[in-house]
């Protein structure tokens, strides 16, 4: 930010492509998921991921170690919005006052 | 040598640019610049890609989109199209794209009106775009191809409009001296776009930009329009080797010993120089200042013309509601500011919604100016031609 106007690309053009990353927005969080597995599709038998496919921010991170699906939120870029609360077909995400 | 309307005149122009998009929507009295191109067109003259839209808005957009992508632009509009293009003025500005407008000069509703004034483009001088105001077909055709060179510098990278008076240039014959195709082309050559969208190389261009940029940015804008003045002058004097014409900056007629300098732009400058003309046979010390580029203005340079004369009669198409002066009155008043000997500077608004503009409008302008002079007082502006 403390770039001075001839530093900057032209017209605020952004030249790189995927430097949102830089940009830690979890900051604008007034509510946080909170993720129960035990009715969770995707911890249970690697299925559904709604909640993943609609975060607009990729702030569901899924992976699988050991047979075992794993489920957590990036908190870094999570900005609240609720979405993957919304989504859930099996209420398994509250979204709680931070 | 051709017969051509303005209109005419600039649609040549822009073919001979061989531009890759024009997106526009016909509003009288430009509709024969975009007419004459879908001619060109049709008849596999241009190369051309024509989006016709379903509003200036969208033209504009259009044109937006087309300039990122890195291709050589123009599209036309006056009044009322000018002003629903409004928003979208300033993305293009902002987003550094060298896009050419052409401007027929038309005043605004209500109440309902086709004629010429310069309120349209007047109302847009802080949108960022260049304005070139030309009194001639002539001078619409040459402006319109030295226009492409200098917003595409990449110094300024801007875009620019080039306004002609409605119907009194657009739609009038003149004698136009057209150059052959391959000079214009060697002379604007091809656009070398500086950051464009690729899908090879993906960029984002117009990102939200809050209080901790948005300033950064708008004082990059602001020192590529200071780049004009230069930039403006190379290009011309380049033209001029090709061609033998120019016109500068603007046109000093008669100024030299002058005591009154009259000052504006577009169709009342040539009847002012032709009332000079008249003035001076009966022994009066009195010149035309001719501006031709309004933004930016030329302030430094036309504050020492000016400043050896005792007044400055500036006559301006455009009333600017509630304003001490009007636009042009006003830009002339804070270049003088600074001059510590300043002419008086007197302001006439004229020729609202097309009203003739004869010389004796002039004159009369003229004869008030020296009695202010004599009083030593003068308004700060007043409307002349008009029933009071």
């Amino acid at each position: 930010m403390s770039k001075k106007s001839s530093e900057l690309p032209m017209g605020g053009n952004i030249l790189e492509p995927g430097n949102a990353m830089q940009y830690k927005t979890g900051g604008w969080r007034a509510e946080r998921p909170k993720h129960t597995p035990d009715n969770c599709l995707w911890v249970k038998n690697g299925t559904c991921l709604l909640c993943w496919i609609f975060c607009p921010d990729n702030a569901v991170k899924i992976s699988e170690k050991d047979g075992k699906y794993l489920y957590e939120f990036d908190y870094d870029y999570c900005k609240g919005c609720g979405i993957c609360a919304n989504q859930c077909p099996n209420d398994c995400i509250e979204m709680e006052a931070e | 040598m051709e017969g051509l309307t303005g209109d005419a005149a600039i649609a040549q122009a822009l073919k001979q640019c061989d531009i890759d998009v024009l997106s526009a929507y016909p509003i009288t009295p430009q509709t024969i610049i975009v007419e004459d191109y879908q001619h060109f067109y049709a008849d596999g003259e241009v190369k051309t890609k024509v989006i016709p839209v379903e509003s200036e808005h969208s033209a504009m957009s259009a044109c937006i989109g087309a300039s990122a992508a890195g291709a050589r632009v123009a599209t036309a509009s006056a009044s009322a199209g000018l002003a629903l293009m409004w928003e979208v003025l300033y993305c293009a500005s902002g987003l550094r794209l060298p896009i050419i407008l052409a401007v027929a000069n038309r005043a605004l509703s209500a109440p309902i009106n086709i004629h010429n004034d310069w309120s349209d483009s007047y109302g847009a001088r802080d949108s960022g775009f260049i304005q070139m105001y030309c009194q001639s077909c002539q001078e619409a055709y040459d402006t319109t191809i030295m226009s492409f060179r200098i917003a595409e510098n990449h110094s300024v990278l801007l875009p620019a409009m080039v306004c002609i008076d409605g119907f009194i240039l657009s739609h009038n014959v003149e004698r136009v001296d057209l150059l052959p195709d391959d000079v214009v082309r060697s002379f604007v050559g091809v656009r070398d776009p500086v950051q464009i969208l690729d899908p090879d190389n993906p960029i984002t261009i117009g990102p939200l930009c809050l209080t901790d940029y948005y300033f950064e940015i708008k004082e990059q804008q602001d020192r590529a329009m200071k780049e004009v003045f230069r930039v403006y002058k190379e290009v011309e004097s380049e033209f001029q080797k090709i061609t033998g014409r120019s016109y500068g900056m603007y046109e000093s007629y008669k100024t030299k010993d002058a005591d009154v300098i009259i000052l504006t732009h577009s169709s009342p400058a040539g009847t002012a120089k032709a009332v000079v003309d008249a003035l001076r046979d009966q022994g009066e010390k009195v010149g035309v200042l001719r501006l031709k580029l309004f933004r930016p203005f030329p302030a430094a340079e036309i504050s020492k013309e000016l400043a050896s004369a005792k007044a400055v009669a500036v006559f301006e198409k455009c009333l600017s509601f509630g304003a001490p002066s009007n636009p042009l009155a006003l830009e002339v008043r804070t270049a003088l500011y600074e001059q510590p000997k300043r002419p008086m500077v007197t302001d006439f608004v004229i020729g609202l919604g097309g009203r003739d503009v004869p010389p004796s409008t002039i004159v009369e302008g003229y004869n008030k100016t020296k009695q202010y002079l004599e009083k030593g007082k003068a308004p700060l502006y007043e409307t002349l031609g008009v029933r009071k």
